[in-house]
């Protein structure tokens, strides 16, 4: 019975990892960048929670993922875009420079001493069971969003030009398809995904910080790389599997001190097995 | 006017000259051909015309408007696309995704279909694997799939980059009979070959390219009794 309960934690936390994740790897998979200020719009999207919530909880999702759509759009287009074509290393070096503009802006916003709001939803009694509501609304909201996404990506016009794009710029271009506009959207989509786990992430800390997107962020990124970076799939299990991982090692005492350890071991374990992550494919060789 | 006038086009790879200031032209209706060996500067010059990379210089109109420096998404707006060297069909999509990829740029809904089936009745190989992942097609499959793929977007002028690489020489030979016909439907070609003796047969014109150089240019017969092009690229 406490196995389930883990269970269903691990689930619900590993939803939380997996949206997050996806943000890193649709980036990755189409503007072939890692963009590591995506922790940072999670922050982003709970300050906005955090101002909103006295108003109105439904308000204040709205907001959080209307901000972050426009802040993930706005560094696209005057720190990324610029460097379409550059080196690798100064995209990335960028993407530091983003992350620490943006916990700077909140500290000069907000402070730097961290924000409580206890938010308590309750706790559903099921026998002998019992479950966070927010734990469960973390885990169908989760599933919800991931399964909005593969339907979007494989079943609309947009979705599928970015499988084209992450497949092959040149041939994607050729068919008539706006690269850029492909790679706004992307962003569009990672942010808001960013927003929505930046709220269940709030429910479960209850703690704001302008750090407050480096651990989930950090956490989604190892998952995104453990399912195989770029692919949509690989995200979502990866997630999953580091979020069971996760309670899994909480639960038990004895190695409860050492989850973090555990977790970037079995990214080390896998990358060591499978380079390419569990579901990553192999690109083909370009000549 | 010629449907597509390139003129003194220039383009660098980093320091090296890759095409060094050569103009044709391609008149509507016709099949022209660009022949010379590998490294001349074929494919460069189909890339940069289209604008999937850059031009160091000189200008390309197509049908009246100046494209040197449009996007190539907006150039395939405009009614010109090109199957490129190694036909790059996506391999992850399916068949089917493949084709309406190809119909990305046109908004006209109703037309999709009679499109779709006009493409399946070209090549019946893709109906029956419509639903099959791309990159589990064949050689000769893809080619088709890349063909396809390519008139979803009624071009009124198709590129084709080296069509026949890597095709057993009954597909090849297959391939020069469509594009034929494709000609004959009333779309313009223009053709990057190694395989200069077939090219030249079915074109109207045709151009060598040497170093990044135009070096010779004719109608497809002429060439083909040119004793240099008989040399180089006819094997004597």
């Amino acid at each position: 019975m406490d196995f389930l309960i883990t269970l269903v934690n691990g689930l619900s936390l590993g939803g939380i990892y997996a949206m997050i994740a996806l943000g890193y790897t649709m980036v990755y998979g189409i503007a072939k960048m890692l963009n590591f200020a995506h922790g940072d719009i999670i922050m982003v999207g709970g300050y906005t929670i955090l101002l909103f919530i006295p108003v109105n909880p439904v308000l204040a999702i709205v907001a959080a993922i209307v901000f972050c759509v426009i802040v993930g759009i706005t560094v696209e287009k005057f720190a990324y875009k610029p460097l379409r074509g550059a080196s690798p290393l100064a995209v990335l070096i960028t993407a530091i420079g983003v992350s620490t503009l943006l916990q700077s802006l909140a500290q000069v916003i907000f402070g730097s001493a961290p924000k409580i709001q206890q938010i308590n939803l309750g706790a559903l009694q099921l026998g002998e069971l019992k479950i966070e509501i927010s734990t469960i609304i973390t885990l169908v909201c989760s599933v919800i969003v991931m399964l909005a996404l593969h339907l979007f990506v494989k079943y609309t016009k947009v979705g599928r030009a970015m499988v084209a794009v992450s497949e092959d710029k040149g041939a994607a271009q050729l068919m008539g398809i706006n690269v850029n506009f492909i790679i706004m959207i992307t962003f569009a989509i990672g942010s808001a995904l960013a927003a929505i786990a930046g709220l269940f992430y709030f429910l479960k800390v209850q703690t704001m910080t302008t750090t407050f997107g480096a651990l989930p962020g950090i956490k989604a990124f190892t998952a995104a790389v453990i399912g195989g970076i770029g692919s949509i799939p690989g995200a979502m299990v990866g997630g999953l599997l580091l979020g069971v991982v996760e309670s899994i090692c909480l639960s038990i005492p004895a190695i409860s001190a050492y989850t973090d350890a555990i977790e970037f071991s079995i990214l080390i374990i896998i990358l060591l097995v499978k380079p390419t992550g569990l579901l990553g494919k192999k690109r083909r060789e370009k000549v | 006017m010629a449907m597509l006038e390139v003129h003194d086009l220039e383009v660098n790879y980093g320091v090296i000259r890759a095409i060094k200031g050569i103009s044709f032209e391609v008149n509507e209706g016709e099949i022209v051909t660009l022949i010379g060996a590998n490294g001349a500067g074929k494919t460069t010059t189909m890339q940069s015309i289209v604008g999937l990379i850059p031009k160091k210089g000189g200008t390309v109109t197509f049908q009246g408007e100046d494209i040197t420096k449009t996007p190539c998404h907006k150039v395939v707006h405009l009614g010109m696309t090109q199957v490129p060297e190694g036909r790059r069909i996506f391999q992850e999509l399916t068949v089917y995704e493949n084709l309406l990829m190809g119909a990305y740029s046109n908004k006209n809904k109703a037309t999709l279909k009679e499109d779709l089936q006009a493409i399946y009745a070209r090549f019946p190989r893709l109906e029956e694997r419509k639903n099959q992942v791309a990159g589990t097609l064949s050689g000769g499959e893809q080619q088709m799939l890349a063909m396809g793929r390519a008139l979803m977007s009624h071009p009124k002028l198709l590129m084709l980059d080296e069509p026949s690489m890597g095709l057993s020489p009954l597909l090849v030979d297959q391939v020069f009979e469509i594009i034929k016909d494709i000609n004959k439907g009333g779309t313009t070609i223009l053709l990057v070959e190694q395989n200069a003796g077939k090219s030249l047969a079915i074109s109207d014109r045709a151009y060598v390219l040497e170093n990044g150089e135009i070096v010779l240019s004719g109608t497809g017969k002429e060439l083909s009794e040119s004793e240099m092009v008989r040399k180089a690229y006819l094997g004597g």
